[in-house]
């Protein structure tokens, strides 16, 4: 049963691989301290044009969702840079972007051009923002410039120095 | 009628205590950013010297305004009153932006009698009772100068996603009309503000900036600036944190029996990330 799984996934997750689009891994570090809280994290876009054709996009939103009466969503203005941008405007749950905080490691996201929640990317230059912030911790954005689209599979990656491991950005075209 | 008199006793009183006191007062938010769902937001009001520590002396809590985001009065709770401060809550439960403020406007008046002596009126630390000013000032007096002073301290506190409706003036004394909205205020980019005095461009009101934690700096490191022919002013903020800013504004354009007028505004604001 497992391994039909197993496969199953790895055949709708193959074609994605090839598709165009971005691969974006995030790592939450390992942290020794003594009351650990799993970080609220914002995935975004933003074009680095002025005025009206100025664009930011949501691609993930971690925080607790769970909680009762949506008591973790008055943290999220926490993630400031974020909030600022796009966070305030939006309605949570946000479906396909928002989802529970994760625990330390890699975390993997995928997205399609032309599918949602990215949507279709037009031609220009973008930076990746990763921003994290921990509850009795800090908070720290990681920034990834790049130029949408690309010719050939390219590859970018950036690294915070506390509450932000390594940011890699692998484009497809 | 009655409680429109002792609102002007009153207001009369806090104007004369506000230049009486050198210190600047100030209305500091425990939040100006909320998330989507709201809640409850303390506030200290007070002067002092510094920013935004409580060293000086409370003044009289006068009546707080709190306009909603959808323009409505919201009220205030749980107030206390101090020595030092006084604070009180706010439940905010509609998304978009609450003005909450305390404001008051009176005449004082000042002049020289026969014999080269000073006088004014209130008295210090008496109530002003507009309809005493004639009877107040001698006959005799020359240089008369009888000012129509108004005073206005507030801040400005977002839930959610910023909007405009609460930020409408009132057209009476001296006002901010924000270009760039109060809670979108970031380190490294310019915020455009509009004065107006009476509804009208307060031209070349004097304009002073200072960022929070004075204290923990060698000098205040206060930013000046005077608004325009438009009343407009462009504030660079150098980094984030809590700001104070505090507005003056004179001129003799007052209706009689008024010689002059005056304005005093202070704002609290968050300058956050870019």
């Amino acid at each position: 049963m497992l391994k039909k799984i197993t496969l199953a996934c790895a055949l709708l997750l193959s074609p994605l691989t090839y598709a165009a689009g971005l691969q974006i891994s995030v790592e939450i570090p390992k942290l020794n301290v003594t009351e650990y809280h799993t970080p609220y994290t914002a995935v975004w876009l933003e074009s680095t044009a002025e005025g009206d054709k100025k664009f930011t996009k949501t691609l993930a939103v971690w925080y607790a969702d769970k909680k009762r009466e949506g008591g973790g969503e008055k943290w999220l203005k926490d993630l400031r840079q974020w909030w600022r941008r796009d966070g305030r405007n939006l309605t949570f749950p946000v479906d396909g972007v928002s989802g529970a905080t994760k625990l330390a490691g890699v975390h993997q996201l995928s997205f399609t051009q032309g599918a949602a929640p990215l949507g279709t990317l037009p031609k220009g230059d973008y930076v990746l923002f990763v921003e994290v912030a921990r509850e009795g911790g800090g908070r720290e954005v990681v920034r990834v410039p790049f130029t949408w689209p690309v010719e050939k599979p390219t590859s970018f990656k950036e690294s915070g120095s506390a509450e932000v491991g390594a940011v890699t950005l692998d484009l497809n075209p | 009628m009655k409680n429109i008199i002792q609102c002007v006793l009153f207001s009369s009183a806090m104007v004369a205590s506000a230049v009486a006191q050198a210190h600047s007062t100030w209305l500091l938010p425990s939040d100006t950013s909320k998330g989507n769902k709201g809640g409850w937001v303390a506030f200290d009001l007070t002067s002092s010297e510094e920013f935004f520590t409580f060293n000086g002396g409370a003044p009289k809590l006068g009546p707080i305004q709190v306009i909603a985001p959808d323009a409505n009065t919201t009220e205030v709770q749980n107030i206390f009153e101090g020595k030092v401060r006084n604070s009180f809550e706010v439940e905010m439960t509609q998304q978009g932006t609450y003005k909450v403020f305390n404001t008051n406007s009176g005449l004082t008046a000042r002049w020289e009698t026969a014999d080269g002596k000073r006088g004014f009126w209130p008295p210090r630390g008496a109530k002003a009772d507009p309809a005493e000013l004639a009877t107040a000032v001698p006959k005799d007096a020359k240089n008369l100068e009888v000012t129509q002073a108004s005073r206005r301290v507030e801040t400005f506190v977002t839930v959610g996603a910023p909007t405009r409706e609460s930020l409408k003036p009132t057209n009476q004394g001296l006002e901010l009309v924000p270009v760039t909205h109060p809670n979108d205020l970031a380190a490294s980019e310019a915020s455009e503000f509009i004065f107006l005095m009476d509804g009208k461009p307060a031209v070349g009101a004097k304009i002073e900036v200072v960022e929070g934690g004075s204290r923990y700096r060698l000098s205040p490191a206060e930013q000046n600036y005077e608004t325009d022919k438009n009343g407009r002013v462009k504030i660079q903020w150098k980094k984030t944190g809590m700001y104070w800013l505090g507005a003056s504004y004179k001129d003799n354009k007052a209706a009689k029996p008024a010689t002059g007028r005056s304005g005093s505004y202070s704002a609290t604001f968050e300058v956050l990330a870019e």
